[in-house]
């Protein structure tokens, strides 16, 4: 039993999140391995970006147990989980929009740790998205919608983390500038960097996950690995049929 | 006309002081989007620091600076851990109220130490001419307060630019989520932040130590000042703020020459007021909300 806890990476057990006398987060449980890319679906209002955020100590949670490397980091502030090695690409991306691309970039690398190695992070970051190279210069506010998750991707990359959150990676995006920015979130992957995706879109993150987690009105109703998970079944749950709500 | 062209020159010059006083007002609000209303009296607080110690080594004015501004950034940081940041985030009232307390306590403190006389710092500098021309002439202690606004000014330009901790303040300025992202501590920013404002406050209450007199109520006129160069220049802007220092002491000087010197600190407050009524987020601010 012990060996099963600590292969795991991350672990989050019972949790319950609450906005003031809003709950926003039942009993949710969830383990995520060293290495894999791990999605969680649900609709708007589901909870996904609450339990991220719960994880990166931006919401602190009521009950419940969030444990990163066997350490206790449920009542940690975010700046010293992102020291651990969990960052987040935030949904909507939020670059620093009076930045240049590559003072974003620079910011990732805020850490000692990263800075003492910012010039080959900042390489391998311009050799996955060579566009951000190309517009370095450029304040970040001219960017467009999928630069500007790139930019925020990249960032998290300069933090050198070993797991990166994204909230809502595809969200206002073109679909062929996702299929893109989904095909690098693999390839990091492949170099051994976990992923947790928070996503809207039943297929793609079947796809692209290893494991996943079904969330409903802050309730986790269904998981398993990504390939096994029928897409019917997952849809069912996502739209609130019955029998999940 | 001679008279007009020196006014001008000496409104140019007095309104570099001006930015002085503003700037740590502008780093505060841009960046953490208080209004800090003990500004102007943490300044006074200082200039009779300044006073104390140069009167302790004979006047000289370099020691009486070194020592207050590492004083004052230690006031500054302290002040803002131990107090501004318990309520920041609790909306904007709490920290106004704090600050305003915080006024009123210093004011006291000093009068109670100092008593209400006006004061002055005795220094070398004076106030005679060290130029002087047929049409205008500077003096020293105005040009030595325009080129030490400057110089700061640009100095504080660089480290906001070009370095990690000026970048971490700018970006926790932006966005503190995707800043405690990557890893900045922001409430450790902010407390960054108050101390940069008052070595900058201490510098500028030497400075006026030097130029004018004080006295334990004079920190509240120059919070107005500060206010004024704030919102001509746009908060968090550094060229701004100097720029918003020069026209707000140039309004002053042309006001004076047109309205008669009764009017000086008036002329500045209607040239606020009108800017203020037609562009509230300043002159050189880029589109804020």
């Amino acid at each position: 039993m012990l060996n099963q806890e600590n292969k795991e990476l991350l672990t989050v057990e019972n949790l319950d999140v609450h906005y003031g006398d809003l709950q926003a987060l039942y009993n949710v449980s969830l383990q995520i391995s060293p290495g894999s890319i791990v999605s969680i679906i649900g609709s708007n209002g589901a909870g996904k970006s609450t339990l991220l955020g719960t994880i990166t100590g931006i919401n602190k949670p009521t009950r419940g147990k969030i444990t990163f490397k066997s350490q206790d980091i449920g009542s940690v502030p975010t700046h010293t989980i992102v020291a651990k090695g969990i960052t987040m690409s935030p949904e909507g991306s939020r670059v620093f929009e009076k930045m240049s691309v590559e003072e974003n970039l620079f910011m990732g690398a805020y850490l000692p740790n990263a800075r003492r190695k910012r010039q080959e992070l900042l390489k391998r970051v311009y050799g996955l998205f060579p566009v951000l190279k190309e517009k370095s210069g450029q304040l970040a506010t001219y960017l467009s919608g999928g630069q500007r998750q790139m930019l925020a991707i990249g960032r998290a990359l300069m933090v050198d983390p070993e797991v990166i959150l994204c909230d809502e990676v595809s969200m206002g995006l073109a679909p062929v500038i996702v299929k893109d920015i989904y095909h690098k979130i693999r390839e990091i992957n492949r170099e051994g960097m976990t992923f947790v995706l928070v996503e809207q879109d039943v297929k793609r993150s079947l796809k692209y996950s290893d494991y996943s987690y079904v969330m409903v009105k802050g309730k986790i109703v269904m998981e398993g690995p990504s390939s096994e998970l029928p897409e019917d079944e997952v849809k069912d749950a996502f739209f609130g049929i019955h029998k999940y709500a | 006309m001679e008279v007009l062209l020196q006014l001008i020159l000496n409104g140019i010059l007095l309104g570099g002081l001006y930015a002085m006083i503003g700037l740590g007002m502008s780093l505060i609000f841009g960046i953490m989007g208080i209004i800090n209303l003990a500004h102007g009296d943490l300044m006074i607080v200082s200039t009779y620091m300044s006073m104390v110690v140069a009167m302790r080594f004979s006047g000289n004015v370099f020691i009486a600076l070194l020592i207050t501004v590492v004083v004052m950034i230690i006031i500054g940081f302290l002040c803002q851990t131990f107090l501004i940041n318990k309520v920041i985030d609790k909306g904007p009232e709490p920290p106004l109220l704090i600050t305003f307390g915080l006024s009123i306590i210093l004011q006291n403190v000093l009068l109670l130490i100092f008593g209400a006389d006006a004061k002055n710092i005795p220094t070398r500098v004076s106030s005679e001419n060290i130029v002087t021309t047929p049409w205008f002439s500077i003096s020293e202690i105005y040009l030595i307060n325009f080129v030490i606004s400057i110089v700061v000014i640009l100095l504080l330009s660089f480290v906001m630019k070009k370095t990690y901790f000026g970048r971490a303040i700018r970006a926790t300025s932006g966005d503190i989520v995707a800043s405690e992202l990557v890893g900045v501590n922001t409430k450790r920013i902010y407390a960054y932040t108050m101390a940069l404002a008052m070595a900058t406050a201490s510098i500028a209450g030497l400075l006026i130590g030097m130029t004018f007199t004080y006295s334990p109520s004079t920190g509240t006129q120059y919070l107005i000042f500060a206010f004024g160069v704030v919102v001509i220049g746009g908060m968090g802007n550094l060229v701004g703020t100097l720029l918003g220092g020069i026209i707000l002491g140039l309004s002053q000087m042309v006001g004076s020459y047109f309205f008669g010197t009764a009017y000086q600190l008036f002329c500045g407050y209607i040239v606020l007021l009108v800017i203020l009524t037609f562009r509230p987020q300043g002159l050189f601010a880029g589109a804020r909300k």
